[in-house]
């Protein structure tokens, strides 16, 4: 009937206006959410671009420290305190490495309220310790050293290349970077069970650095290693490394938490990274390495493991020697003195490469009173030439980098040809293009293509690469047509919030199944616009600190845009001053509005704007802030100067420190002020400053404490948390 | 122009926060991010439309130079114009049949779910969890509306 149709048409009519009025709420809420994760990305790359740029400061440093150590005359007061710094371990043999980590004679007191251990370990052993550690208590050194100890008599036996098997009744749990994230590695094990014989894990590098749990962790693990060796695999992360750790915390832990005995532990552990294996093979059909591959990777080299047992590359950062005796097994590295120079490690420059680098690394002139007047042209020649010796120049331009045959030298080492391999699994970050590259934004490592990871797959004939290194919002992430799968299991890691951690289960079928976690109960229930909130806020500090330590760059910077000196200058010019001096790549002309309150009539008041972002008086300004401004490397290389780790650096040191520094950065500072600057910290006046407290004192946010300093105040400051 | 040069300006500086390598591509999963933020508003089959376009051969990359002149005829001749707020509160209402000025979570996420270009469950939960007002649990669409949009204008 008439009425009939009609009703159906008025429905079929306001059906079809449902759908109409769907697609128009989905399409103006997916349009909200793009642009908040569009804010969100933008304070994100702040914070990864402040972190990578760090990382490539800490290998531009390291590898300065070898070039003078090269180049100074021998007559030089400064080559005896580098080559204090590359002095190896006097122990080298094994039996002497025994006796010297001996734990016997550490007493522990009655006094001791936390855990106690006996050995063998047992799973009730570990499970104590992890009980004991979410109480927050702390191990004694006497158990630290037993634990370690045992731990590197089993690496020692363990091959460069884990294999290991799923099969129906037998699942398998892999782990990203922890990062010291105690509360991440308690909630894993909450989650998904504790190690054992029916429950393997596999932990994929990066477990210490930046949290504050890095020990704490490492115990855990190597104590599942010892009661569980063929179910708990552990792989190297660039982490894993005491360069990096002198920087980015892990060194700074270890000597707070166990003041007496921390420097045995640290040596202890240096040894232990360096035997931890590189890389698990699964089933003979997964990959799981802690950065990524390259070109020339080769497992079959890597596994071969008496290639490597003798070499022990205790530091990624720096390259072994090469000799032009052929490899013999009673070859230690303990058998060249501190006086032979050794290869040094420059970043990745790939001189080849046509792309557009960002955060590119300035020629720094080594014009310097103090140093030869060896250094001429063919320095950069000299340094090209030994990076390719060590391996590190690499062209990725084929799979053996056929220019390294012509060169005698490196033809006569072929324990060399591993050692580039090493840095690529640790280092490298896929790319979406084709191609491998160098990795210009860490300094080590590559970029590598979808196409090299078919290739290095196919020729290994397997299926999936699963790699770590990379913060990922939610904790994991595909790429390369899902060949190759990031995981990270580090939650909150740059800021309440900031992303989930993952961790992946895989069973016989090898297909990974993901299970995500924020560890903050807080954070959870955030909306994305508050979360997004507390990232922005803390992301901005950081920036501002930057803004403030590189002060005087920026004013000049900005006066080469105002030849009148009406103090003003445009937005644009602003931004583009501003990239110039800081190099970290950000979108400055969207970020001024929240670093810069004044602007009239779209120019920005810069010196208004200076002044107050500034805190500091006249007087010791330039030093000051061009401390602020290396705050991370004259921290690391204090610890370096340290060998014995004694926390007290004599004043004589401190000021050869400090003219390091300066002809590091090329900065002209009187000897005069570097003195008065010493004893002003010499709080005790003992002739000997204490680096904790140091450091302390120049913390960015201690402002108060920087005041005591300009008063030449006598009294020591107190340490402030 | 200098229409033009604003609209390449921000083009650019739209691209470049996904640049990571700062060789001028993106990975072309974030091409829908980097349109919606230059305040168009796209469906999700205008989306794959212009990533065909301009997506290097299957590779899962963007480069800049197919992007921008695409992206900038977009924004010249407004292909995905901004809702009106009239016709955003017209679509909640068609949706709230009795016009109360409000719904519960179920309804729109029924609707959300399975008409139109369904979201996914997790597209879902984010959406309530931004939308639903916790005291009364009910998505009160009429202030929503006016407060998300001042939500990205600050």
């Amino acid at each position: 009937t008439r009425s009939s149709t009609h009703t159906q048409h008025s429905y079929f009519f306001s059906y079809s206006l449902a759908i109409r009025a769907a697609l128009l709420i989905q399409r103006w809420y997916r349009q909200y959410v793009a642009r908040l994760e569009m804010r969100r990305r933008c304070t994100w790359n702040i914070f990864q671009s402040i972190e990578y740029a760090g990382e490539q400061d800490q290998i531009k440093l390291y590898s300065f420290f070898g070039f003078l150590m090269d180049h100074f005359t021998p007559a030089s007061s400064e080559r005896n305190l580098i080559s204090h710094i590359f002095r190896e371990n006097e122990i080298c043999r094994d039996t002497e490495w025994e006796r010297y980590f001996c734990y016997k004679d550490i007493e522990v007191p009655d006094s001791y309220t936390g855990p106690h251990l006996t050995f063998p370990m047992t799973f009730c052993g570990v499970s104590k310790l992890v009980e004991a550690f979410k109480q927050k208590q702390q191990l004694h050194a006497r158990y630290v050293l037993q634990i370690l100890g045992e731990t590197w008599r089993l690496l020692r036996i363990l091959p460069n290349i884990n294999h290991v098997s799923v099969c129906q009744t037998k699942e398998i749990t892999i782990c990203g970077d922890l990062h010291g994230q105690l509360e991440d590695l308690l909630l894993i094990f909450y989650k998904n069970g504790l190690p054992s014989s029916e429950k393997p894990y596999i932990f994929n590098g990066d477990f210490v650095d930046r949290g504050k749990s890095s020990l704490e962790i490492l115990l855990i693990l190597f104590g599942f290693l010892l009661v569980y060796p063929n179910d708990l695999h552990l792989n190297r992360g660039n982490h894993e490394d005491h360069i990096v750790n002198l920087r980015y915390g892990f060194t700074k832990e270890i000597l707070g938490k166990y003041r007496v005995h921390g420097k045995k532990i640290l040596k202890l552990l240096q040894k232990i990274f360096s035997w931890l294996p590189l890389a698990t093979v699964i089933n003979d059909k997964v990959l799981v390495v802690h950065g990524g591959i390259s070109n020339s990777t080769d497992l079959n080299v890597l596994k071969r493991s008496q290639v490597l047992s003798n070499l022990q590359y205790v530091s990624v950062l720096r390259p072994p020697k090469v000799v032009h005796q052929t490899l013999n097994g009673n070859r230690n590295e303990g058998d060249n003195g501190p006086a032979e120079g050794r290869r040094r490690v420059r970043s990745l420059t790939n001189h080849s490469s046509a792309l557009p680098q960002r955060n590119s690394l300035p020629r720094r002139s080594l014009q310097n009173s103090s140093i030869s007047h060896q250094l001429s042209s063919s320095v950069e020649d000299e340094l090209k030439r030994r990076r390719r010796l060590a391996g590190f120049d690499q062209t990725y331009k084929n799979a053996n980098g056929s220019d390294s045959d012509s060169d005698p030298d490196f033809a006569e080492a072929p324990e060399l040809k591993t050692f580039p391999q090493i840095v690529n699994l640790l280092w490298s970050d896929p790319m979406p293009q084709n191609g491998c590259i160098s990795n210009e934004v860490r300094g080590g490592g590559c970029y590598w293509g979808p196409d090299v990871t078919e290739e290095v797959l196919g020729r290994h004939n397997l299926q999936l690469l699963i790699r770590s290194h990379e913060c990922k919002q939610d904790g994991y992430e595909f790429c390369h047509n899902r060949r190759v799968l990031t995981i990270f299991s580090a939650s909150n890691y740059y800021e309440v919030g900031s992303n989930r951690g993952a961790y992946i289960r895989m069973g016989a079928d090898l297909v990974p199944h993901f299970i995500q976690y924020q560890a903050s109960r807080t954070c959870r229930d955030l909306t994305l616009r508050q979360r997004y909130n507390i990232q922005k806020r803390s992301a901005l500090r950081a920036l501002r600190e930057q803004l403030f330590v590189h002060k005087s760059d920026l004013i000049r910077a900005y006066r080469e845009f105002d030849p009148h000196h009406t103090g003003t200058i445009s937005m644009r010019h602003w931004a583009s001053a501003t990239e110039t001096v800081l190099k970290l790549g950000l979108p400055w002309r969207v970020l001024r509005s929240q670093l810069v309150s004044r602007t009239h009539y779209g120019m920005v008041d810069y010196q208004q704007w200076i002044k107050e972002l500034s805190i500091t008086e006249p007087k010791l300004e330039v030093i000051l802030e061009t401390m602020y401004k290396n705050h991370s490397n004259l921290e690391t290389i204090f610890r370096i100067i340290d060998t014995d780790h004694s926390g007290l650096i004599s004043l004589e040191e401190f000021r050869q420190t400090w003219k390091l520094l300066s002809s590091h950065l090329k900065m002209e500072i009187s000897d005069k002020a570097i003195t008065d600057l010493a004893h002003s910290i010499d709080f005790n006046k003992d002739g000997s400053i204490d680096i904790n407290e140091f450091m302390e004192a120049f913390r960015l946010v201690d402002l108060s404490a920087h005041d005591q300093i300009l008063c030449g105040c006598s009294s020591p400051i107190p340490a402030q948390k | 122009t200098e229409e033009e040069n604003t609209g390449a300006r921000k083009i650019r500086a739209a691209f470049h926060v996904f640049d990571h390598k700062a060789d001028n591509t993106v990975d072309v999963r974030e091409v829908s991010t980097i349109i919606y933020s230059l305040g168009c508003f796209p469906t999700k089959a205008d989306i794959h439309r212009f990533v065909d376009e301009v997506e290097e051969d299957n590779m899962g990359y963007v480069h800049l130079d197919k992007f921008l002149p695409v992206m900038t005829k977009v924004l010249l001749e407004n292909k995905f114009p901004p809702i009106p707020e009239e016709n955003l509160l017209q679509a909640f209402e068609v949706l709230d049949k009795e016009r109360r000025g409000y719904m519960e979570p179920q309804e729109l996420a029924k609707y959300m779910k399975s008409e139109g270009e369904t979201f996914s469950q997790e597209e879902m939960n984010e959406m309530l969890t931004a939308l639903v007002d916790e005291k009364k649990n009910l998505i009160c669409y009429k202030e929503l509306i006016s407060q998300l949009t001042l939500d990205l204008d600050t």
